[in-house]
C-alpha cells in the first residue's frame, strides 16, 4: 500500500502544521478526496512573520554571488523532482502536457531570477552629480520583510513569481500559496529546504487568502505586501489596513508571465548616501 | 567700565523696499487670478512679529473642483501633446525667471515662514531654481532614465505642500510632475502661501499654457478637497505621518497614485574617532537649521561615550554664539517658529522633557517680545522610550543619548517607526560604510548633514513614506512605465 504524504506549511526552515489544527480538503476535478491542506491562521502568520525578520538581515547581508547561487540551487533541486510536480498536477486534473509545460516554464523563471541578484543593483543604482563638493549615489535596498498573496491559478510559475523577485532583492518573504494548488506550494517548500536557502527566508503558509490578506495588511512588522489576482472588495479593505504602518501595498490582477526587473525593484527602497570630497587644490574633484 | 568692547553683532537687516507683497491674493486657475468661490479669505501672518503680511483666498470643494477642471484641459489639449523639448524649454524659463527675482523670493520667505534670510537666500531659493532647471533638461530624455520602457504621464497631479520649505516644496513638486508631462493643482500650506503665489505670477510671466499649473491656497479642507477629487490621477504629499496615513486610506481601492514624503526622527550619530569640531558643526545643522522645522532633522543624537563629556562643551558653547531673532537679519542663525500652533506644540514636548527629569540645556539669550521664539534647546541621557526620542518634534529640541558599540548604536539608531534620514561622523571609511548600509533611512549624511541637491534622491523608508523625489529616481513618481 502507498505512504501517503501530509502536507505541512514552511515556517521558519521547519515543517509545522497549522496551530489551529484546522485543515481544507483538496478534491480533483471529478470530486474525489486528495489531500488535507493546513488552514494557516493569524497565529501561523505572525510565527512565520518573525521567522522571516530573523532570517531577512543575514540573508540580505550575504553576497550577491551567493544568493544568485543559491537561487539556481533552487532550480537545480527542482530538476531533479520533475516527476513529483508533474504528478501533483495530473492529479488535479492537468494533462501531462501542461504540466510539463508549467514545470519547465517554473525552471526557467528561477535560472532568469538567479541571474539577476548580482545585477538588479548595478542597472538601478546611480551616482548623482550634486552640485557641492561631495560624493552622493543612490542604491536599491531590500524593503524587509514582504509578504505575499499568491495568484490562485498559479501551481509553480504563479508562486515563484510570488517569492522569487523578494529574495533575490534581499528580502525574507511569507507568502500564501495558492489554495489549490497547494501540494505543489508544500513540494516547492521541501525543495527549498534543501537548497541552501537559509531557514526563514521563504515561508510558505497554505490557507485562506480571504482570511490571511486582512492579517498581513495589518500587522505592524511587514515592510510590503504583494498580491496577485485579489478581488477589488478585498483590496480596497487591505488597502486601508497598510496605512497604519505605512506598507508598500503592490497590486497584480494577473501573474506576470515573464520575469521581470520591475518585480524585484517593487521591493526595494532607495538609499541615498553623501560624503564631503576634500576641497584644497583649485582644481577641485567632483564626480 | 565704559572702555569695556561691545561683542554684540550690529543689526544688518535685509531690505525689503523691493519687495512686493499685495493685500490681498486670489487663487491661480486655468492662467488667471479668481476669486474663491466662497468670497472667503484667511491672513497669513509674519510670525516674527505677529503683523498680517496679506489676505489670502480659502479654496473650497468648489474652488478644487474647478483647478482640476482647468488641468485637466490643459493636460488633455496642450501639455501631454507638446513635445518634451518644448515642455522643457518653459520650465528652463521658469528656472530663469525665479534666479532673477531669488533675492524678493527669499524675503517673502523669510517674512512668511520665519526662517532665517541667510537660508532663504542660500539655501532655499537657489535649490528652488536648479530645481526647475535640472528636471526641465529631463523633458525631452525620459527614455534615456528608463530603458526598455515607454515612460508616458500620469495626467492631472494633486500635490499638497509643507510650510517648512515653501518654495523649495513647491519646486520638488512642480518640477518634475512639468518635466514629466503632467498639469498641476497645488495647495501650498496655510501658513505659508505667499512664495507660491509669487510663483503663479512668474509661471504666468514664464508664459506657460492656461491652466498647467493651478495653485489653490486653503486649509485641511482644501486638501482633502484634492486628495478626494476623482478627476486627479495622482496625488503627491509632503507633511505629517498622520495625514499621510490618512490620504493612504481615503485613496486606497482608488486608482489614485500616491508618493508620501512623511515625519522622521533621524539619529545623528558621532563615533570617538570623529572630527570633533566639524561634528559639532554637523549637530547644529542638523537640528538647527530651519528652526528644527525639518522631517530629516538630526532631532536624536548619539555620542560614543569616550568623548561625550568633551562633545558636550564644546556643544553648549558653539549653541551659546548662536543668533536667535530677526529672520531678515542676515547674522541670525535661528529665526521665529512658523506659527503660534507649532510653538506650543514644540513647548509641550519641552515640559515633558522637564518633567520626565531631564538634564536641558538652554543658552541665556533674550527672545523678542513680539513673535514666535523657541530658543535652541538640549535634553541629555534621553530614554528610548522617552517621547522626546520617539516622537517628531518639528522644532529646535535635540534628544541626546549616549553609546558603547556599534551594534548598540545601529539597533537603537533604526528602533523607530520612521526612516528618512540619518547622519553619521566618523573619519575611518570602512565604519562610514558599515553605519550607511546598516541604517535603514531613505537619506544617509557621512560626515556631513541636510545637503540637498536636485540630482540626489531625497525619501523615506518605512512610515517616513514611499516614492523619492529628485535625481533620475525621482522621475518615476510622475511617469506611467509601460
Amino acid at each position: 500500500m502507498e505512504v501517503m504524504k501530509t502536507y505541512k506549511m514552511f515556517i521558519g526552515g521547519a515543517f509545522p502544521r497549522t496551530e489551529s489544527g484546522r485543515y481544507y480538503e483538496l478534491t480533483n476535478p471529478k470530486g474525489e478526496f486528495v489531500a488535507n491542506i493546513c488552514r494557516g491562521s493569524r497565529k501561523d502568520f505572525r510565527n512565520a512573520a518573525v521567522a522571516a525578520r530573523a532570517a531577512q538581515k543575514s540573508w540580505a547581508g550575504k553576497s550577491a554571488y551567493n544568493r544568485s547561487q543559491i537561487i539556481y540551487r533552487i532550480a537545480e533541486i527542482m530538476q531533479q523532482r520533475k516527476s513529483q510536480f508533474v504528478e501533483e498536477l495530473t492529479k488535479l486534473g492537468y494533462t501531462a502536457a501542461k504540466a510539463n509545460k508549467e514545470f519547465d516554464a517554473a525552471i526557467d523563471l528561477l535560472v532568469y531570477y538567479a541571474g539577476w541578484c548580482d545585477k538588479y543593483v548595478q542597472v538601478s543604482s546611480a551616482v548623482n552629480p550634486v552640485a557641492s563638493s561631495h560624493f552622493n549615489f543612490s542604491i536599491p535596498e531590500p524593503t524587509g520583510l514582504v509578504s505575499v498573496i499568491a495568484h490562485q491559478d498559479g501551481p509553480l510559475v504563479g508562486l515563484l513569481q510570488a517569492f522569487v523577485p523578494a529574495i533575490v532583492g534581499g528580502n525574507a518573504v511569507v507568502v500564501l500559496a495558492s489554495e489549490k494548488y497547494a501540494m505543489s506550494a508544500v513540494s516547492l517548500a521541501e525543495v527549498l529546504a534543501t537548497s541552501d536557502v537559509p531557514g526563514g527566508v521563504v515561508n510558505i503558509l497554505t490557507g485562506f487568502a480571504s482570511e490571511l490578506a486582512p492579517i498581513m495588511a495589518s500587522h505592524m512588522d511587514v515592510n510590503a505586501l504583494v498580491t496577485f489576482g485579489l478581488d477589488r472588495p478585498l483590496i480596497t479593505s487591505i488597502a486601508e489596513a497598510c496605512a497604519d504602518s505605512v506598507k508598500r501595498l503592490r497590486i497584480h490582477p494577473d501573474i506576470p508571465t515573464k520575469g521581470s526587473l520591475d518585480l524585484i525593484m517593487e521591493l526595494q527602497e532607495i538609499k541615498t548616501t553623501w560624503h564631503p570630497i576634500e576641497k584644497i587644490s583649485s582644481s577641485g574633484s567632483a564626480y | 567700565m565704559g572702555n569695556q568692547t561691545n561683542w554684540n553683532w550690529d543689526p544688518a537687516p535685509e531690505s525689503t523696499d523691493h519687495v512686493k507683497i499685495k493685500e490681498q491674493y486670489q487663487l491661480f486657475i486655468g492662467g488667471r487670478f479668481v476669486k474663491p468661490a466662497n468670497g472667503e479669505y484667511f491672513e497669513t501672518v509674519n510670525p516674527a512679529n505677529e503683523k498680517v503680511l496679506a489676505k489670502v483666498a480659502l479654496a473650497d470643494a468648489a474652488d478644487v473642483d474647478k483647478a482640476v477642471k482647468a488641468a485637466r484641459k490643459a493636460y488633455s489639449n496642450v501639455w501631454s501633446k507638446m513635445s518634451g523639448a518644448e515642455r522643457g524649454k518653459y520650465i528652463f524659463r521658469l528656472a530663469r525667471l525665479i534666479q532673477e527675482r531669488a533675492r524678493e523670493f527669499a524675503v517673502i520667505e523669510s517674512l512668511d515662514g520665519g526662517k532665517p534670510i541667510r537660508e532663504s537666500r542660500d539655501v532655499d531659493i537657489p535649490l528652488v531654481s536648479a530645481h526647475f532647471f535640472y528636471h526641465a533638461g529631463w523633458a525631452d530624455k525620459l527614455e534615456y532614465a528608463f530603458p526598455n520602457k515607454k515612460p508616458s504621464p500620469i495626467g492631472v497631479v494633486g500635490q499638497i505642500i509643507p510650510w517648512n520649505f515653501p518654495l523649495l516644496m513647491a519646486a520638488w513638486k512642480i518640477a518634475p510632475a512639468l518635466a514629466c508631462g503632467n498639469t498641476v493643482v497645488l495647495k501650498p500650506a496655510e501658513s505659508t502661501p505667499l512664495t507660491a503665489l509669487k510663483l503663479a505670477e512668474v509661471i504666468k510671466d514664464a508664459g506657460f499654457p492656461d491652466g498647467v499649473v493651478n495653485i489653490v491656497t486653503g486649509d485641511g479642507g482644501t486638501g482633502e478637497a484634492i486628495v478626494n477629487h476623482p478627476g486627479i490621477d495622482k496625488i503627491a504629499f509632503t507633511g505629517s505621518t498622520e495625514v499621510g496615513k490618512k490620504i493612504i486610506r481615503a485613496t486606497a481601492g482608488t486608482n489614485k497614485k500616491l508618493t508620501l514624503e512623511l515625519g522622521g526622527k533621524a539619529a545623528n550619530i558621532v563615533f570617538e574617532d570623529a572630527a570633533l569640531d566639524q561634528a559639532v558643526d554637523g549637530i547644529v545643522e542638523g537640528i538647527y537649521f530651519n528652526q528644527g522645522h525639518v522631517c530629516c532633522a538630526g532631532s536624536r543624537l548619539f555620542v560614543q561615550e569616550g568623548i561625550a563629556e568633551k562633545l558636550f562643551r564644546r556643544l553648549k558653547h558653539r549653541i551659546n554664539q548662536l543668533i536667535v531673532g530677526d529672520p531678515l537679519d542676515k547674522n541670525t542663525d535661528i529665526g521665529a517658529i512658523n506659527s503660534k500652533g507649532q510653538l506650543k506644540t514644540i513647548q509641550a514636548y519641552i515640559k515633558q522633557g522637564k518633567k520626565e527629569g531631564l538634564e536641558m540645556f538652554q543658552p541665556e539669550i533674550a527672545l523678542p517680545k513680539k513673535g514666535y521664539w523657541c530658543a535652541p534647546t538640549l535634553f541629555f541621557d534621553v530614554a528610548q522610550s522617552s517621547v522626546l526620542a520617539k516622537e517628531e518634534i518639528f522644532g529646535p529640541v535635540l534628544a541626546i543619548q549616549t553609546f558603547r558599540t556599534v551594534d548598540e548604536v545601529i539597533a537603537k539608531a533604526n528602533n523607530t517607526p520612521y526612516g528618512l534620514s540619518a547622519g553619521v561622523w566618523t573619519d575611518k571609511g570602512s565604519k562610514v560604510f558599515n553605519l550607511t548600509s546598516q541604517l535603514k533611512a531613505g537619506v544617509v549624511w557621512a560626515n556631513t548633514y541636510n545637503k540637498f541637491d536636485p540630482t540626489s534622491p531625497f525619501g523615506g523608508y518605512k512610515e517616513s513614506g514611499f516614492g523619492r523625489e529628485g535625481g533620475v529616481h525621482g522621475l518615476e513618481a510622475y511617469l506611467n512605465l509601460n
